[in-house]
């Protein structure tokens, strides 16, 4: 048992700690968000130094391999941008800031679990940490809309997590095992492919880890969370949430249930082309912005979901690159919108209109993330889309990405409308939006991201390629 | 008739198909989150069996940890039904309406 492996969780988890022992004791509360992106920045050294190293621990419970180590860098940048933005925002629960800091670093410490276990009950232990982490969150502000939040995620989570446990038992009692490498061997050898039990629990696996990324027809709670959540708690989920889910789906399927490509494949193809459909159609009526995002982000996730059916190693590293750039993009929408509806109060589409007058910066990042997010060039949406839709043309898939591209071409109705109105309209007031340096610093490496992995891709996505060579050569 | 794998395996479908319909049917907050109860019940329940039937103890440690993971969110999901009991006067699910369900 080698506790250095684990170094990055528990430094974090050790930060988390701190930080709630620390409100005791601490007058000046501003300290505690630094205290909490110091952890962050520790733990993504630790994980830095583990960059390279192919190895299991705990009973082999426990990898270290680039695939885990990928998705904690973007955990943590993730956790880090978030931390940053919400200094500001946190004056709305100022006697609970410590408890924020901690939770956010909890789920954060659960999905880094969550890319790293080869176990099916860790696999269960860490999604609840991110699980129950995330319900909180989404309640934090304690108001109706925010509860309601809270609660209506809470439940269909549960839900989730039930009908997750009941696949992982059938998948359980058919190999005998808990390790994913065992049920893969198992699967090929004990002649069980293609039995209805099997298939069984392959989709109600599906099934639990669709309600994770928000695909249709798990959808149903992403808006209403979306809209009652705190922003920087709706940024953090739609990103990181959504990436947690991706890296334990490959994880399983790739891994554990690769053998049983032929049956999950079809299911995951089936289920992209119904998502982004859906996510697109119903996206193009929203008049809340966090709404509209909430839908974009299901869109976005049957985007990804061509990578899941392809089942090749090209695939892997494209919905790696795609979800990092896709961090970057929303984050940066979400910061944008918090700097704004901060000063105007409203979430509202038309009450943005003329802001690119009243807050210049902000008008324009926000307008730069749209475009990314529609996939225009020079930005990193657009080469996220082109990898991912090339492996899916490699892979056979080209119906598929058929229907992705004409989702692409409704979806830059949606985001352009924003853009339309922030830039064409006349301006509600003559008020200046201001921000936080906080904001200012958090939306500025968004958006410089955006663009660096627009014009140079390559620098990312050598070490997606990387990573995605650990489950299929 | 010996009682074997088979009948703990269609007792545990059933439960989960109670508890399911429970979770879509009722309006109760507190009736929906007892009825994920159920449903967790009847995963422990095969778990179980498994365990029992095949002679791995793996099963059995799982239902453990799903045992002290559910009493969490047990925990987690009342409280945020007393936080919105408290604005809304009601635990009524279909009036969880301040936005589209």
């Amino acid at each position: 048992m080698d506790l250095y492996l684990l170094s990055p969780e528990i430094s974090l988890l050790a930060t988390a700690l701190a930080v709630i022992l620390l409100d005791l004791f601490v007058k000046e509360k501003w300290i505690l968000g630094w205290v909490s992106v110091t952890g962050v920045i520790v733990s993504a050294i630790f994980a830095l130094s583990l960059w390279g190293r192919v190895e299991t621990s705990f009973g082999g419970a426990l990898a270290v391999d680039q695939f885990s180590i990928f998705f904690s860098l973007l955990f943590l940048g993730i956790a880090a941008l978030i931390l940053i933005s919400s200094t500001e925002y946190s004056r709305k629960f100022a006697a609970f800031r410590a408890e924020y800091y901690a939770l956010v670093l909890l789920a954060t410490t659960g999905m880094m679990l969550l890319a790293s276990t080869r176990e099916l009950i860790s696999i269960f232990v860490a999604l609840e940490l991110t699980g129950i982490s995330l319900y909180v969150l989404a309640g934090f502000l304690k108001d109706a809309k925010s509860s309601e939040a809270g609660l209506k995620y809470l439940l269909l989570g549960a839900v989730a997590s039930a009908v997750l446990l009941y696949g992982m038992a059938l998948v359980y009692g058919l190999t005998g095992t808990t390790y994913l490498d065992e049920i893969a061997a198992a699967i090929s050898s004990q002649g069980i492919l293609g039995s209805p039990a099997l298939l069984m629990g392959i989709v109600l696996l599906v099934a639990g880890f669709g309600f994770k990324i928000a695909a249709v027809p798990f959808q149903m709670w992403v808006p209403d969370v979306y809209e009652g959540a705190p922003t920087p708690v709706t940024a953090y989920l739609s990103v990181a949430s959504k990436a947690a889910g991706f890296a334990v789906i490959l994880r399983i399927f790739y891994e554990a249930l690769g053998p049983a490509s032929l049956d999950w494949g079809m299911i995951f193809a089936v289920l992209a082309a119904i998502t982004m459909t859906i996510g697109n159609i119903v996206a193009l009526t929203q008049k809340n912005i966090k709404r509209m995002l909430a839908y974009s982000s299901i869109a976005q996730a049957g985007y990804i979901m061509i990578g899941l059916a392809a089942f090749t190693a090209e695939a892997s590293s494209a919905i790696m690159f795609f979800l990092a750039c896709y961090a970057l993009t929303n984050l940066g929408a979400f910061i944008a919108i918090i700097a704004i509806s901060n000063k105007i109060n409203s979430d509202e589409i038309a009450d943005y209109s003329g802001m690119v007058r009243r807050a210049p910066l902000f008008a324009l990042a926000l307008a730069l993330c749209l475009i990314s997010l529609t996939g225009i060039p020079p930005t990193a949406g657009f080469m996220a889309k082109i990898y991912i839709f090339s492996a899916g043309v490699n892979a056979d898939l080209l119906w598929l990405v058929i229907i992705a591209v004409i989702n692409s071409v409704i979806s830059a109705y949606y985001y352009l409308r924003v853009v339309r109105v922030m830039f064409l309209g006349e301006p509600l007031s003559e008020e200046r939006v201001h921000a936080s340096s906080g904001l200012r610093i958090a939306l500025a490496i968004t958006c410089l991201g955006v663009l660096l992995l627009g014009i140079y891709p390559w620098i990312l996505m050598k070490y997606s390629e990387i990573a995605a060579i650990t489950f299929l050569p | 008739m010996a009682v074997g794998l088979e009948h703990f395996l269609v007792l545990s479908a059933v439960l989960f198909a109670i508890g399911l319909y429970g979770v879509l049917a009722k309006r109760n907050a507190v009736v929906i989150l007892m009825s994920i109860e159920i449903m967790l019940t009847a995963v422990n329940i095969a778990m179980v069996a498994f365990s029992r039937y095949g002679q791995f103890i793996t099963g059995q440690v799982f239902v453990i940890f799903i045992m002290v993971v559910a009493a969490a969110e047990v925990a987690v999901g009342l409280a945020l039904i007393i936080a919105i009991y408290r604005s809304k006067k009601t635990v009524d699910s279909e009036k969880f309406d301040l936005m589209k369900w």
